[in-house]
């Protein structure tokens, strides 16, 4: 059985849903890096029922950007020395770029070769952006 | 340096600044000998996408009235696009060549990536799918100046498909800008005023019906519109609802007799034949109009002058 339970130096993400924690694992794109990752999935928890919960074992900061935007309820922490040093507070990120993709067919986005489309955050509530070109509302 | 204004969208441009745009029209409109060698040397690039022959025409004109000349394309399957060059390659290509370049393209977005790539020649969008096409807005605007000479303090009745009428959407935002004007939407439950339009809205400041006699008394300016056949997924959803409003002299009698009909164009059964001969009936002018405007948009854009 290997140990998971404590990291030396990296992030702990929790409170991830239920289930989600694997598509964050991969849209974090944690299958790329060399680092120690765990994913834990189905944790019971009193506040939740259950929960995944992602530790990394990393000296590198993550994009907290793409973070806020998959989900602004996770808990992140950073461990150094074996110890939580730092809680961080995610936010919906204003203006996105390179992250989501316009979901209007009609879009010229969709057709043409276009770098760093722009998503403007229009509804916190429904965490929907609008695209710099059609102004359709999109979301993750 | 002067940057390169585009026109993308109405609010590309302030309320003064399209002041400015119908001031130099007037002018076009009382003095168009004036005006006759403006753009004298200058070319117009036309990249018609999707035909348009309406919209062509009247860039067009305009642009040989101030004495420029123009070069384009409206069959895509004719130009470099159908060997696969992008949208990119081609205007950097045609800003080698042109001043200035009137796009219109189905897919909705274009204008503004096309004005990513042109530092130096201005971009009008004369219709990016159902998105925008701001030269109609200009248009409607121009024309309720010409008969009502201001924009505040009128009551607008828009009729018709008020779903997907990009050209009633954008209408609606401009106007809205002036002090005290009130909108009555009037439509069948399945075409209504989408709630995003709403929502930017003072609430108080429309209505919304189903019964065009019961408002028409109200208004003082009627924009009618045209169910179109494309936005419909089915034929009979289409057939139930395009004659749904038919103005006739019937309806109208119980209109002001300064109220102004106005129609985007081209018509279908919307509007009866018999409503032409109507004094009140603006509709065949707003082309005129829609020439003079662009007539006054290209020089803004180019930054040309004459004296007044
Ligand atoms: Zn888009």
């Amino acid at each position: 059985m290997i140990n998971v339970s404590k990291i030396k130096k990296g992030i702990v993400l929790d409170h991830i849903n239920e289930g989600q924690g694997y598509k964050l694992f991969s849209q974090l794109k944690l299958d790329e890096i060399e680092d120690v990752v765990v994913l834990l999935r189905n944790i019971p928890s009193r506040k939740m029922g259950k929960k995944d919960l992602i530790k990394i074992e990393t000296d590198l900061l993550l994009d907290f950007t793409v973070l806020g935007l998959i989900d602004p309820d996770i808990t992140v922490n950073i461990i150094e020395n074996g110890e939580m040093v730092r809680k961080i507070k995610l936010q919906l990120p204003e203006k996105v770029t390179d992250i989501m993709k316009c979901k209007n067919p009609r879009c010229i986005t969709n057709y043409e070769k276009v770098r760093h489309v722009e998503f403007t955050l229009s509804d916190p509530q429904k965490r929907e952006y609008r695209c710099e070109y059609c102004d359709s509302p999109t979301s993750l | 340096m002067n940057k390169t204004k585009h026109l993308i969208e109405p609010k590309d441009f302030t309320v003064e600044e399209l002041d400015d745009i119908f001031r130099l029209a007037d002018d076009i409109i009382a003095a168009p000998m004036k005006y006759l060698e403006v753009c004298k040397g200058r070319l117009l690039a036309s990249l018609f996408y999707e035909p348009s022959t309406r919209t062509r025409f009247s860039f067009e004109a305009a642009m040989l009235r101030l004495g420029g000349q123009v070069i384009g394309f409206d069959d895509p399957s004719a130009s470099s696009t159908s060997k696969g060059e992008s949208l990119a390659d081609t205007i950097m290509t045609v800003s080698c060549y042109a001043d200035i370049a009137v796009l219109r393209h189905p897919r909705e977005g274009t204008a503004k990536l096309a004005s990513k790539f042109s530092p130096d020649m201005p971009i009008i969008n004369a219709g990016d799918g159902g998105h925008q096409h701001p030269t109609q807005t200009l248009t409607d605007l121009l024309t309720i100046r010409h008969y009502k000479n201001k924009f505040t303090d009128h009551v607008i009745g828009v009729c018709g498909d008020l779903k997907f009428g990009r050209t009633i959407h954008s209408l609606v935002k401009a106007m809205s800008r002036y002090k005290n004007v009130r909108f009555i939407f009037i439509s069948p439950e399945e075409l209504k005023m989408p709630q995003y339009i709403l929502d930017e809205l003072d609430s108080a400041s429309y209505t919304q019906t189903n019964n065009l006699e019961m408002v028409i008394d109200q208004l003082d300016i009627l924009y009618m519109s045209r169910v179109q056949r494309e936005r419909f997924v089915s034929e009979e959803e289409y057939l139930r609802l395009k004659d749904y409003y038919v103005l006739d002299n019937t309806k109208l009698q119980k209109a002001k007799n300064d109220m102004i009909i106005m129609h985007p164009l081209p018509r279908v059964n919307e509007i009866s034949v018999e409503v032409d001969d109507d004094p009140r009936a603006v509709y065949f002018q707003q082309a005129k109009f829609g020439m003079f405007v662009r007539m006054a948009l290209i020089m803004k854009l180019l930054n040309l002058e004459v004296e007044r």
